[in-house]
């Protein structure tokens, strides 16, 4: 039964930052608020997906930030001008991620460490690809990200759409279900005839396909591109993913508890802002409130225990 | 009788796994037939679980041959030790198994089948399809995994092998799952029952085959056994000659009392027990309780020999050297810095009195067999000044020659007034021990001194003597 409650806390901590933002400034109570208030927690929200892929199967990835920036550069050069190869770039993108997860599972080998080390892969083919900031969104890209549904603001709609999503697809269907049991015990997996390797695989390109989707939306609403455009996306990721009621083990994790993460991230960092906080104890700022909502939630769980 | 009409679930012909130059199973030949209840029993080591992994495909025989008149489907295994999914719930824990399930709406016939197991299995359970496994008790959580064991998914279950089911049931739920047991067996399905409640396997087995050593000791009908039999059966390991009482320094006050047990200068104390009855627990507990007070300083007064070498015991990139010295480092230091000529005599003087097999000290520690690189964990622990020794079932896995070498060594070290804490799987060694503790369910079921330490009166306290029912 507990489950269920664990979704509760990102709820309420997104409401509690949501009353104080707009307590602090009632203006960004419309829809053009919201929209300039979340607009960039599209990308944020996606690449957050794409690390709880990895966190779902026992890794981490610290490469995510690297490839996101990858992915804006070539969705910002070769997307845009030359379409095909562009796309087929983004698709052997997503191959070599789900290559590196069966590297990793067949040679035994820690993510953390592989990862680290593409990240390096990564930002040195974005930095070949834009040595200066530059290029263009495609302008299809353009148009998805500005798009102005009625009522309801682009970022709310994409925010509810991918959570809705990577629910079914985690959550609710057979395969997210097996892929969430290589998190919780791996060898009674393979035990019932499943290959751990392809599972692996499946869950890195999983992650590989968020990574590029969110690298194309960054594109789209920065309308350029520059190697190291999304580096901090690595660690917002982790935090996303933890935030939204996640574990770094045991396979435990929530896609929309990871959207209302990134929700709550993004948030905060225009809280703060509005706070006239100077921008050098933002960041500061910020990981307060991280430490803030995982006490509470350890009090809970405490609780929880003790029950 | 009809049972011998029926083409057997499975058969062995002559089966054997060797591990290195282990022989866990040596030559074994067995055949389970449909509507037959095959008791497995033995003492730890015997090759039970050997036996298991055998049949349900964990690995191939490294001889012999396994084969499944009937093909294999049908044939399922419940793990001693938890094996589920704790972060899906009971339903999904059960699609994990079902290939049949995919597409749309898996969820409700999951649901409908895991429910319709577990009521014919535990009546009454009161587990809900759709709670996370972590939220269940062990006790549900076996219980889950049985049923899962027995449920249909996409055929039907034809021989179910049980590994101690019940270490974690109560009695009640344990009576439920015998009676579905003795129920499936009426209704055409194979069992393999491994247990050490002797009481249970009377009650569900029409057949007992009793494992020594690698190797089928008796092998008839359940009815042809009564219980001293039985335990007789499962057998002697020839002591090693009388001990030699001579030499042995009288023993000095306590130095240990914790966990139930107490623990005297030079004496050498044994854990006993079948295998994953507490004792691992109880060891590391009272190790740990030994040296984990932070104002002790320098020198602990315990050490540990690990027996699981790769987890707890070898630094696998290290030396030979530099594994042996890790203990006394910091003994040996000459004001912060290493000293290399001391810790390379203390390495050489350790090498002669133990044995280690070669030729150069630095050579890594993984060039060793498993035997000389239990010894070098032996050395690591003598090495330092600690006066109590605790040993996790060092000798796993080691031949018997080191054995008899360690065994000098640890005779020796107790006569010079050190007290030794052995946790040992095999009951010759435990026969080396001053005094012997049986653990039972994770208390201490018989303490034996001096003559009583016996084959069969650590078999009698281990394995539970009363009725099941």
């Amino acid at each position: 039964m507990l489950a269920r409650y664990r979704i509760l806390l990102p709820v309420i901590s997104l409401a509690v930052l949501l009353c104080l933002t707009f307590w602090m400034q009632p203006r960004a109570m419309s829809y053009f608020g919201l929209n300039l208030l979340f607009n960039l927690a599209v990308p944020i929200a996606l690449a957050t997906i794409a690390q709880m892929m990895i966190i779902m199967v026992n890794d981490i990835d610290l490469s995510l930030g690297a490839f996101v920036s990858l992915v804006a550069c070539v969705t910002a050069t070769w997307l845009n001008d030359a379409p095909l190869i562009g796309a087929l770039i983004l698709l052997g993108l997503i191959a070599s991620y789900a290559a590196m997860g069966a590297v990793i599972h067949t040679l035994e080998l820690p993510a953390i460490v592989v990862t680290l080390g593409m990240s390096f892969v990564w930002g040195g083919m974005a930095l070949f690809l834009l040595p200066t900031p530059g290029g263009a969104s495609p302008s299809w890209i353009r148009t998805l990200m500005t798009i102005k549904p009625p009522l309801i603001p682009m970022a709310v709609v994409a925010a509810i759409l991918i959570a809705a999503l990577t629910h079914i697809l985690v959550i609710r269907s057979k395969i997210g279900t097996v892929l969430r049991g290589v998190g919780g015990n791996t060898r009674s997996i393979a035990r019932a005839g499943w290959n751990v390797t392809a599972l692996k695989a499946t869950a890195y390109g999983l992650s590989g396909l968020f990574g590029v989707l969110a690298g194309m939306a960054l594109v789209g609403l920065t309308t350029s591109a520059d190697a190291n455009i999304a580096l901090r996306y690595t660690l917002l990721s982790i935090a996303g993913v933890i935030l939204g009621g996640g574990e770094f083990t045991g396979g435990k994790v929530s896609p929309v508890g990871a959207v209302i993460g990134a929700l709550t991230l993004t948030l905060a960092a225009s809280f703060l802002s509005f706070l006239r906080l100077s921008p050098d104890w933002q960041i500061g700022a910020q990981g307060a409130i991280l430490i803030l909502v995982l006490t509470a939630r350890l009090l809970l769980s405490r609780k929880g225990a003790a029950t | 009788m009809s049972v011998l009409e029926r083409t057997p679930v499975v058969v062995l012909r002559d089966a054997a796994k060797h591990f290195g130059p282990v022989k866990a199973l040596n030559g074994v030949s067995l055949s389970v037939a449909p509507g037959e209840c095959l008791g497995l029993v033995g003492h730890n080591g015997a090759g039970k679980s050997t036996l298991v992994n055998l049949v349900n495909g964990t690995f191939p025989a490294s001889s012999g041959e396994v084969t499944f008149p009937d093909g294999t489907q049908g044939v399922r295994s419940v793990f001693q030790e938890l094996s589920l999914c704790a972060n899906l719930s009971v339903a999904e824990n059960l699609s994990i198994a079902h290939p049949d399930l995919k597409g749309f709406g898996w969820r409700g016939p999951a649901r409908a089948e895991i429910l319709a197991s577990l009521d014919q299995v535990f009546p009454d359970h009161g587990i809900h399809p759709d709670t996370e496994v972590d939220q269940l008790t062990i006790a549900e959580r076996q219980m889950v995994e049985i049923a899962i064991g027995f449920a249909p998914r996409g055929g039907a279950a034809r021989l179910v092998i049980l590994d101690e089911p019940t270490s974690s049931l109560d009695e009640g739920i344990a009576r439920q799952l015998l009676s579905h047991v003795k129920a499936f067996c009426a209704s055409g399905g194979a069992i393999i029952f491994i247990s050490h409640m002797l009481g249970e396997i009377f009650d569900v087995s029409s057949r007992i085959v009793v494992l020594k050593d690698g190797v089928v000791v008796a092998d008839r009908p359940a009815a042809e056994f009564d219980r001293q039999g039985l335990v007789d059966a499962m057998g002697h390991v020839a002591p090693e000659g009388p001990q030699t009482e001579t030499g042995r320094a009288a023993l000095g006050e306590v130095v240990i009392r914790a966990e139930g047990l107490e623990a005297r200068r030079g004496e050498i104390v044994g854990l006993s027990g079948l295998a994953g009855h507490g004792q691992a627990a109880a060891l590391a507990r009272l190790y740990l309780a030994q040296t984990s007070d932070w104002r002790a300083g320098r020198g602990a007064r315990a050490v540990f020999v690990a027996g699981d070498r790769p987890r707890d015991g070898v630094l696998p990139l290290w030396s030979i050297l530099r594994n042996m010295s890790v203990s006394v480092l910091a003994r040996d230091a000459k004001g912060g810095l290493v000293d290399t000529g001391a810790e390379r005599r203390l390495a050489e003087v350790w090498q002669k009195r133990i044995g280690i097999r070669t030729g150069d000290l630095t050579n890594p520690i993984l060039s060793l067999s498993g035997g000389n690189q239990q010894k070098v964990l032996f050395a690591r622990a003598l090495a330092s000044d600690a006066s109590v020794i605790v040993m996790d079932d060092p000798m796993r896995g080691v031949d018997v020659g080191t054995k008899q070498d360690v065994y000098a060594i640890v005779r020796a070290e107790a006569a010079k007034g050190r007290t030794f804490l052995w946790y040992s799987t095999e009951t010759e060694e435990v026969c080396q021990c001053d005094r012997v503790f049986v653990f039972r369910n994770g208390e201490i079921s018989a303490e034996l001194t001096g003559d009583d330490i016996t084959e069969e009166k650590i078999l009698e306290a281990s394995f539970e003597m009363m009725e099941a029912s």
